[in-house]
C-alpha cells in the first residue's frame, strides 16, 4: 500500500516522497515552517524554509539558522514534490503550507484566522484534497466579535484608566497578539510602553509594518512617567514585581480564552478583551466548507470533539497527536519565562 | 434589567472589594425599591424556584444554536457555567431590554405553571433578541446561583452604606425566611416589626483558626475552652411556643430534626441557643459520616429516627427570657445557659418513662479551664477520643459578635490525618476553575483476589494546590488521559499527593468501604512514586 503524501511520525508532519517535515517538533534535516511561534518552530533543523517575512522572525528566536524565504504561492519543487507557501493570516508571515504530488492535494494550516487583522496577510482558502487545521476554538462557544469593536472597547478602556490617572497595562503575546494592539492603539489618547520581549520582536517587525512609536521600560523608567499611558506586556509579566512596581494601575488581557468569565477571573486580571489570533466556530467551519477537502485532520485544540462534529456533518474527519498549541495552553501562559527581556 | 446586568458585570469583572461595594452602594441608591429586594434575595440566595428544568433549558439551547445536544454538552463541561454556556452558543443579537428586574422575576415565577409550549416560546424570545451579558444575566435568573464573589457579607455592608442603617441590625433584618415576592423594601429595610422576629436567628458568631502559636492569645486564665464539636452548628429558637431550628446556611431545618419538638414546653419561650446539632446513635456522639444520613432528607423515617438519633450541644444562648443578651460577657451568658440546662435536666428526669423515650436531647458543651497552655495541648491530644475535632478558645470577657471577626473565639483544630495517594481520576472545575482540570480522584493500594496490587478509589479533592500547580497538573492531565467518560478522564497513575482529612469512618457508600471527611491536597508528593503511595489496610489503620 503506498503510505499518504503526509505523516504524522514522532518528529513532526513528514512527506516521505520529498524527505521534508512541516513544522517539525524535533531536529531533522529539512524543515518547512509555517510561523514563528515557538511550537512551531524549533531549535535544531538543518535547512528552514518560511515566507521572507516570517525570516527576520525566526531569525531574531533562533539565532544563526539556515533559512531560506519564499512568496506568496512560489511554487517550490523537492524530490518532485510540489511545495507552496498561502496566506494564514494568523500573525505576520504566518503561511498555510500546501503539498501537492501527482494531482493530489494536502493543506497544513499551521494556525490561523480568517478575519483580516490589517497587519498578517489575510488568509485565503486554499482547494485541496486533504485539509489539516487546527482547531483551538473549535466550540460553538467561540465567537469573535470584530476586531474594529474590540479595538475600540480596548481604546475607551485606557481612555477611563487615564482619566483616572492609572497606568493601563494590557497584556498580549510577544509575538502577534502584542503588535496587532499596538498597531491599533490611539496614540491621541497617550504614549505606549512596551516590555523588553516584546520591544525586541516590534523592532524586528518595524521594517514589515507601520507601528506606532514605543517606548522601552528600563530600570530608569519612572512609574509616574506611565501614569495614564499604557503598557503592553506578556502574559508572563503578570503578578512579577515588575508590575507591581508600576501601582496604581489597572490590567487587560486581550485573548480568545477571554470568552470564558472563569479564565479571566482565575487570572486575577481586571478586563478581559476577546481577541484572537485563531479561527472562532463559524472561521472554522467556513474554511473547511472553502476548501472543498473530502478528509480533515485535527491537529490541536479541541480536537476530538471539533472532529466528531465534523464526522456529523459528514466529512471523513480524524485527529492527529501533535507537540503544537503549547504557545496557546494555560500553563504556556505561566511557565513562559521573562527570560528573554 | 440593564442596571442589573451592569451591576453584575461591574461586580463580576472585578477582584477588588471596595469596587464592589462601590457598585453595590451605587445601584442600591439609585435602583427601584422592588429591584432592591429582589437584588438583595438573589444575592443571599433566595431565588424563586427554578421555572424550567435543565434538561429542557440545555434542549432547548442546543436547538436554538443549531448544535447536536452532545456537542452543548461537551461545551458546558469546558465552560463550566449553564447559563454561561447558553448565553454563548446562541446566535449573537444586541438589544438590552427596557423590562425591570421585578417584571422579569415576575415572569419567571409566572412561567413556573405554563406549558412547555409556553416555556421554550418565552426564552426563544428572550434568548433571541438581548445581548450577550443581558442573555447571560437572564439565564443566570432562570439557573439560580449568582457566584460572583459577592458574599451576603459584602452586600450588605453596602446596604448599610447606601441606607446608612447599621450593618449588624441589617445582618439581623436579612435573616430568616422572607418572601421576595410579598415584602416591600420598606418592610424588609427600612420599617422595624416586632411580628416578623418570630422566626429570626441571630447572625451567627465565627471563630478563626489559631494561626502561630496559641500561647500568643496571652493569659490563658481569659480563655475559656471547649470542645469543638463535628455536627451542624445551629440556632434553636423558643417563641411564642413554637421552635425554629436554623443552620449556619440560614436555612431552615426544623423539620429535619423532630426530636428538637421535645424543647417545646421545656425550654421557656423567649430563648435561643447556639449550638451543634450531633448524631448520637447508640448513646454516643458520633462521627459526620452518621450525620450525612440525616441530611438532607426531608422526610425522616422512624427507622432512621432510630438509627441515628441526633442532640443539639449547646454552647451559648443568644436571647433569655426574650431579651438580647448577646451583649453580655460569654461567662454570664454561660451562667444563663447552665441555669436553663439544669433545668431541662430535671425537667427530662421527671418525665423519662418507658425506655429513654422522653429524654430531651439537649447536652451541654463542658467549658474547661486551665492554668497552663500546655495542659491545653494534652487536652486537645485526647480530641478524637472525645469525638471532637479540637478545641473551642473563647475570651470569658467577650461579647457575642456578627460574622467572622478576629480575636475572641479561635478554633484550635487537631492536626488532620494524611495519606499519601495516587491520582487516577480528573474532572474540570467550574467557576474560576472553569476549562481547567481541577476536581480530582484518589486511590490506594490493595490486593485483589490473584493477589496482585490495584489501585482503588478512596476520595475525591480539589483544594490544596497552588494555582501555579493546578495548571501545570491541567496541562500534565491533558496529555495523559487514558479514557473519557462524559466529563471524567482517568489518568495514567503517576502522580502521588498527600492527603489531608479531619475524620475518618466507615462506610457501605463508598468503594473502598472507607469515608473521609473533608479530604484535599495538602502536598503534591514529587519525590515519591506511584508504588510508595499508601495502602487501603494503612487508611483502615487510621479508623479510631
Amino acid at each position: 500500500m503506498k503510505s499518504p503524501l503526509l505523516q504524522f511520525t514522532s518528529n513532526g508532519i513528514y512527506c516521505e516522497t520529498a524527505k521534508v517535515y512541516l513544522d517539525p517538533w524535533k531536529p531533522v534535516d529539512h524543515a518547512i515552517i509555517s510561523h514563528g511561534h515557538a511550537d512551531h518552530s524549533r531549535y535544531g533543523h538543518k535547512k528552514y524554509i518560511t515566507h521572507h517575512r516570517n525570516v527576520p522572525i525566526i531569525q531574531h528566536r533562533l539565532g544563526e539558522i539556515n533559512v531560506i524565504g519564499k512568496e506568496w504561492g512560489e511554487t517550490f519543487i523537492i524530490n518532485n514534490v510540489k511545495f507552496s507557501l498561502h496566506p494564514a493570516g494568523h500573525i505576520i508571515g504566518s503561511s498555510q503550507i500546501r503539498v501537492e504530488n501527482k494531482g493530489e492535494v494536502w493543506v497544513f494550516t499551521g494556525d490561523y484566522k480568517t478575519e483580516n487583522d490589517g497587519i498578517s496577510t489575510p488568509y485565503e482558502p486554499i482547494k485541496c484534497n486533504t485539509f489539516i487545521t487546527e482547531c483551538t476554538f473549535g466550540l460553538p462557544a467561540f465567537k469573535w466579535t470584530p476586531q474594529a469593536e474590540v479595538l475600540e472597547n480596548i481604546n475607551n478602556w485606557w481612555a477611563e484608566n487615564r482619566a483616572e490617572c492609572k497606568t493601563s497595562i494590557l497584556f498580549g503575546y510577544s509575538l502577534g497578539k502584542a503588535q496587532r494592539l499596538l498597531k491599533y492603539l490611539d496614540t491621541d489618547i497617550g504614549e505606549i510602553y512596551t516590555h523588553g520581549a516584546i520591544e525586541n520582536m516590534t523592532q524586528v517587525l518595524r521594517p514589515l509594518v507601520d507601528f506606532p512609536k514605543t517606548t522601552l521600560i528600563t530600570r530608569d523608567t519612572k512609574k509616574e512617567q506611565l501614569l495614564g499611558n499604557i503598557v503592553l506586556a506578556p502574559p508572563s509579566a503578570h503578578g512579577s514585581t515588575w508590575i507591581r512596581k508600576m501601582v496604581p494601575y489597572v490590567t487587560a488581557s486581550a485573548s480568545g480564552w477571554m470568552t470564558f468569565r472563569g479564565a479571566r477571573r482565575r487570572r486575577a486580571i481586571d478586563k478581559g478583551f476577546v481577541l484572537s489570533d485563531h479561527c472562532d466556530w463559524p472561521g472554522l467551519l467556513e474554511s473547511i466548507e472553502a476548501t472543498g477537502a473530502e478528509k480533515i485532520i485535527c491537529t490541536h485544540g479541541y480536537t476530538d470533539i471539533f472532529s466528531k462534529y465534523l464526522r456529523e456533518q459528514g466529512y471523513d474527519a480524524r485527529t492527529e497527536a501533535t507537540q503544537y498549541g503549547e504557545e496557546e495552553t494555560e500553563a504556556a501562559l505561566a511557565s513562559k519565562s521573562t527570560a528573554s527581556v | 434589567m440593564r442596571n442589573f446586568a451592569q451591576l453584575i458585570k461591574t461586580l463580576d469583572s472585578t477582584n477588588k472589594t471596595t469596587v464592589k461595594v462601590q457598585a453595590l452602594t451605587d445601584y442600591f441608591l439609585k435602583a427601584d425599591d422592588a429591584d432592591k429586594v429582589w437584588t438583595i434575595a438573589i444575592l443571599s440566595h433566595r431565588r424563586p424556584p427554578r421555572p424550567v428544568n435543565t434538561t429542557l433549558l440545555r434542549t432547548w439551547a442546543s436547538e436554538l444554536a443549531n448544535i447536536p445536544l452532545w456537542l452543548f454538552e461537551e461545551s458546558y463541561h469546558i465552560v463550566g457555567d449553564l447559563a454561561e454556556t447558553i448565553a454563548l452558543v446562541i446566535p449573537a443579537a444586541d438589544q438590552s431590554s427596557d423590562k425591570s428586574l421585578t417584571d422579569f422575576l415576575q415572569e419567571m415565577i409566572a412561567l413556573k405553571k405554563k406549558t412547555d409550549e409556553e416555556k421554550r416560546a418565552y426564552l426563544y424570545e428572550n434568548w433571541s433578541v438581548l445581548n450577550y451579558y443581558e442573555r447571560f444575566v437572564f439565564t443566570k435568573l432562570i439557573t439560580g446561583g449568582f457566584r460572583i464573589g459577592v458574599s451576603q457579607k459584602l452586600m450588605t455592608r453596602a446596604l448599610a452604606k447606601a441606607t446608612q442603617i447599621d450593618e449588624d441590625i441589617l445582618a439581623y433584618k436579612l435573616m430568616g425566611n422572607w418572601d421576595p415576592n410579598k415584602i416591600t423594601f420598606q418592610q424588609l429595610v427600612l420599617e422595624e416589626n416586632e411580628s416578623d422576629y418570630l422566626s429570626k436567628p441571630y447572625p451567627f458568631y465565627l471563630a478563626y483558626a489559631i494561626e502561630g502559636e496559641v500561647s500568643d492569645l496571652g493569659d490563658i486564665q481569659e480563655w475559656s475552652a471547649e470542645h469543638k464539636w463535628d455536627g451542624i452548628r445551629s440556632q434553636v429558637i423558643l417563641r411564642n411556643n413554637e421552635l425554629f431550628v436554623w443552620s449556619r446556611g440560614e436555612e431552615l431545618v426544623t423539620d429535619k430534626y423532630p426530636e428538637f419538638e421535645k424543647f417545646i414546653g421545656v425550654i421557656p419561650n423567649g430563648t435561643v441557643i447556639d449550638g451543634e446539632i450531633l448524631p448520637f446513635p447508640k448513646g454516643v456522639i458520633g462521627t459526620f459520616n452518621d450525620l450525612q444520613t440525616r441530611i438532607g432528607r426531608k422526610n425522616v423515617t422512624a427507622a432512621l429516627l432510630k438509627k441515628v438519633p441526633v442532640i443539639l450541644k449547646a454552647y451559648d444562648i443568644l436571647e433569655w427570657e426574650g431579651k438580647d443578651i448577646r451583649q453580655l460577657l460569654f461567662i454570664e451568658r454561660r451562667q444563663y445557659l447552665e441555669k436553663l440546662f439544669k433545668n431541662v435536666t430535671e425537667q427530662s428526669k421527671s418525665k423519662v418513662t418507658e425506655q429513654n423515650q422522653n429524654v430531651i436531647p439537649l447536652h451541654l458543651s463542658k467549658t474547661m479551664h486551665f492554668t497552663s497552655w500546655d495542659e491545653l495541648a494534652l487536652e486537645r491530644d485526647r480530641s478524637r477520643e472525645m469525638h471532637s475535632e479540637g478545641l473551642m478558645l473563647k475570651r470569658k470577657d467577650s461579647p457575642y459578635l456578627v460574622g467572622r471577626k478576629k480575636g475572641d473565639w479561635w478554633k484550635w483544630k487537631v492536626d488532620p490525618l494524611t495519606i499519601d495517594a495516587v491520582l487516577t481520576y480528573a474532572m474540570r472545575g467550574h467557576g474560576r476553575r472553569s476549562n481547567l482540570f481541577t476536581d480530582y480522584t484518589f486511590a490506594l493500594w490493595k490486593d485483589n483476589e490473584e493477589g496482585e496490587k490495584e489501585l482503588v478509589t478512596f476520595a475525591k479533592a480539589y483544594s490544596g494546590l497552588t494555582d501555579a500547580e493546578f495548571r501545570k497538573l491541567d496541562a500534565w492531565i491533558k496529555k495523559n488521559t487514558l479514557e473519557r467518560f462524559g466529563p471524567v478522564r482517568s489518568v495514567t497513575p503517576h502522580h502521588v499527593f498527600e492527603i489531608a482529612f479531619e475524620g475518618i469512618a466507615l462506610s457501605k457508600r463508598h468503594k473502598s468501604g472507607i469515608a473521609t471527611r473533608f479530604p484535599r491536597m495538602l502536598r503534591w508528593r514529587k519525590d515519591k512514586n506511584i508504588h510508595e503511595a499508601n495502602t487501603l489496610d494503612d487508611l483502615k489503620n487510621l479508623i479510631p
